[in-house]
């Protein structure tokens, strides 16, 4: 087949997406298939596309425009199928704001939280209520963009005083923030893939020093991974639950990857990706590793997936 | 239960790797290549100044008349040839030299790298400006030095505070400073403390690194003697011909005693045997005509002109409370904002809204710096410098504004 593999974009996760590219690229030639990387920032997509006329686009970007549906919807409109989630599914999954409470509605565990706008605080005097903010989720608390990825503009806030800052710097990458309770425990990712999804071993995430920040995840070596996790099988077998559960309310479909913690034996969901990373580093390709699943066969059932559908 | 292994070197590596880590930043600066972003981030010198055609009659020259000795290897010392010449650029700024006691080094960065190289010991203290040049940092960095940091202020160091390290019992190895025009802060070690701390390091047979790449681009002002010429003996110079000539061509130079010299070849044959012979004898012959002065010429009216835009645009943009250097030559203006700001976080919405600048972290080998960002003048045109700065004051204010909501 004549795939196009769109990677690269114009986010900060633009070179984590080209790595994560040109690694699906190399499998699905693997594969035997035609597979070029595409990259919307290089030329406008859409003549790009019509001139190369791919069969499938294979989506490997992150972040706004690639993770929100913005791409999707214009896939859509020019009736090129493409991997992963459907637009209005990847704007809802995408946002912060929107997918806790989605994840919620569905009775799934995700830690308590509240909203914070910029508009709100600009316009509305929201500031006066950040206290209020503060009694309701208690400290500490994580402090993060309603619209980004990578950890990107995340921090933990241990004191009062520094929820504005913290604030703000999400506000740096978003309109909105979410201030959410954070809770101590394991991380754990399960990738879930194809058609209907599928739950790959769970990875474990232990950083060797601190948060799993950008740093502790794209430097090599930053963060030590268990691949499957270290927990009871009862536990494991809970988190898998979860996370088919989660997916199932966002409509996630062919490959995403469900993060959450766990604390004593309770998952708890804190976010869903419906583009979840494909470099060497990346999350989703160990739990494919556990399973005696390579790269390419990995990319193989996303990409059969996305085809029987369409 | 397999500990999935991402790099199966990880516990071979050096120790001084420890601090080489993905970051935020850089990945913001991915973004910020975009065209329509106004980048007053990095420091790439206008070499479309350059006339190409006296650039293709050099490479011919050298490649019609000397091809053996450029396709080559050379010594580790540099052609020597370009060493002359670059004994006569340093003519120029005053400061006299032999081309026996001049190493050719991939930039001077390298030699940044090769000084490191010789002089540090893991734990040994360095004295270096706060800011200091990011490069020379990562550069001392691998080596694992403690940093003793010196203040700038307008006249530059703040010699003062040097001295009274010295009075406590400090001992730095050396004293890494950039006097003219100084990146990131753009300020000039005036005449009185040029005096002052070659007189002290002297005393205190402490060996100063006077890196002076944009010494010849001074817009206004007579020029003042560089610490090599107040103390040949105790100063070791840099010199690069990037901001006179090409960045491209990687050619910079130390100029030190002979004991130094010796050491700097050795380290420098290690490395890399020798530097790129097509590259010294290119920028040897572009420096043999006067050519190069002309261009110059065109390089600090280009510069003089961009500087001005950036000053009257942040004069007319910048909310109260910032302040901002005003540099006499060089690249860059260094601006400090009121202490609730933070540079590193905000620079998201920067990109976001088509602006790019270098948090002042990135210039301080201890965190400090979120108040502060560089803004480099050299690259942009005017109008794109007025539209950079109109929008960068734009979101200044507005961050003011969320600040004030959340402290009213």
């Amino acid at each position: 087949m004549k795939i196009a593999v769109l990677a690269g974009g114009r986010t900060p996760e633009r070179d984590v997406s080209l790595r994560g590219g040109h690694r699906v690229a190399g499998a699905l030639a693997e594969l035997g298939h035609d597979a070029i990387v595409v990259d919307p920032a290089d030329a406008p997509l859409v003549e790009t596309l019509r001139e190369k006329a791919p069969d499938i686009c294979y989506l490997t970007l992150h972040g706004k425009e690639g993770e929100d549906g913005t791409v999707q919807r214009l896939l859509d409109l020019l009736g090129i199928p493409y991997t992963g989630t459907a637009a209005f599914d990847c704007e809802v999954a995408f946002d912060k704001v929107l997918a806790k409470d989605a994840t919620r509605r569905a009775g799934v565990p995700t830690p308590d939280w509240v909203t914070v706008e910029g508009w709100a605080l600009r316009d509305l005097g929201a500031g006066a209520a950040l206290g209020t903010v503060i009694e309701r989720i208690g400290l500490p608390c994580v402090v993060k963009p309603s619209r980004s990825g990578s950890a990107l503009g995340v921090s933990v806030v241990e004191r009062e005083g520094d929820l504005p800052a913290a604030v703000m710097g999400a506000l740096s990458f978003s309109g909105a923030a979410i201030v959410e309770a954070k809770v101590q425990g394991t991380e754990v990712a399960v990738g879930l893939v194809g058609s209907p999804l599928e739950a790959l071993p769970l990875v474990e995430i232990v950083p060797k020093e601190g948060a799993y920040d950008y740093a502790a995840r794209y430097t090599a070596g930053a963060t030590d991974y268990y691949a499957p996790a270290r927990l009871d099988v009862d536990v494991a077998a809970l988190c898998t639950t979860t996370s088919y559960a989660v997916a199932a309310a966002l409509s996630a479909r062919d490959v995403t990857r469900v993060d959450m913690i766990v604390d004593g034996g309770n998952p708890w969901v804190l976010e869903v990706n419906v583009a979840p990373g494909m470099t060497e580093t990346s999350l989703l390709p160990m739990g494919a590793h556990a399973a005696g699943t390579d790269l390419a066969g990995l990319c193989d059932r996303i990409l059969q997936a996305a085809i029987t559908r369409s | 239960m397999a500990e999935f292994s991402v790099d199966r070197f990880v516990d071979l590596y050096a120790h001084r790797t420890s601090g080489m880590s993905a970051s935020e930043v850089r990945a913001l600066f991915a973004v910020a290549s975009r065209p329509d972003v106004v980048s007053l981030a990095g420091g790439m010198p206008f070499v479309q100044a350059l006339e190409p055609q006296e650039v293709i009659d050099a490479a011919t020259e050298v490649l019609a008349t000397d091809a053996a000795t450029a396709l080559q290897y050379g010594g580790g010392q540099g052609h020597p040839p370009l060493r002359e010449r670059l004994v006569e650029l340093m003519n120029d700024e005053g400061v006299e030299a032999d081309p026996d006691d001049v190493v050719v080094t991939t930039g001077a960065q390298q030699a940044l790298d090769l000084l490191g190289k010789i002089f540090i010991d893991p734990g040994d203290r360095i004295a270096v400006e706060a800011p200091a040049y990011v490069g020379a940092l990562t550069a001392f960095g691998a080596y694992e030095p403690d940093y003793l940091q010196i203040e700038i202020d307008d006249d530059g160091m703040i010699v003062d505070q040097l001295e009274e390290a010295l009075v406590r019992g400090d001992r730095p190895k050396f004293v890494y400073t950039c006097p003219n025009f100084g990146n990131p802060a753009g300020v000039t070690l005036s005449y009185e403390r040029r005096r002052q701390l070659v007189g002290l390091c002297r005393e205190a047979s402490i060996p100063i690194i006077e890196d002076n790449p944009y010494g010849l681009l001074r817009f206004e002002g007579a020029p003042l003697p560089c610490l090599r010429t107040l103390d040949p003996d105790n100063v070791i110079y840099l010199g690069t011909v990037s901001k006179v000539f090409s960045p491209g061509v990687r050619v910079g130079w130390a100029l030190a005693e002979q004991s130094v010299v010796q050491r700097l070849v050795l380290a420098k044959e290690a490395a890399d045997l020798c530097g790129s012979s097509l590259n010294m004898l290119l920028t040897e012959r572009y420096l043999a005509s006067d050519r190069w002065r002309a261009n110059l010429r065109v390089l600090v009216d280009t510069y003089r002109s961009r500087r001005d835009a950036m000053l009257e645009a942040i004069g007319e943009h910048f909310p109260d409370g910032a302040m901002w250097t005003e540099p006499i030559g060089g690249f860059y203006v260094w601006v400090s904002l009121p202490g609730w700001f933070d540079t590193q976080s905000m620079l998201a919405a920067a990109v976001e809204r088509k602006v790019a600048y270098v948090p002042g972290t990135a210039f301080y080998p201890d965190g400090r710096g979120a108040q502060q960002m560089r803004l480099a003048f050299c690259y942009p045109t005017e109008p794109r410098i007025r539209e950079g700065i109109a929008r960068l004051g734009g979101l200044l204010t507005d961050e003011e504004q969320l600040y004030r909501s959340m402290h009213p």
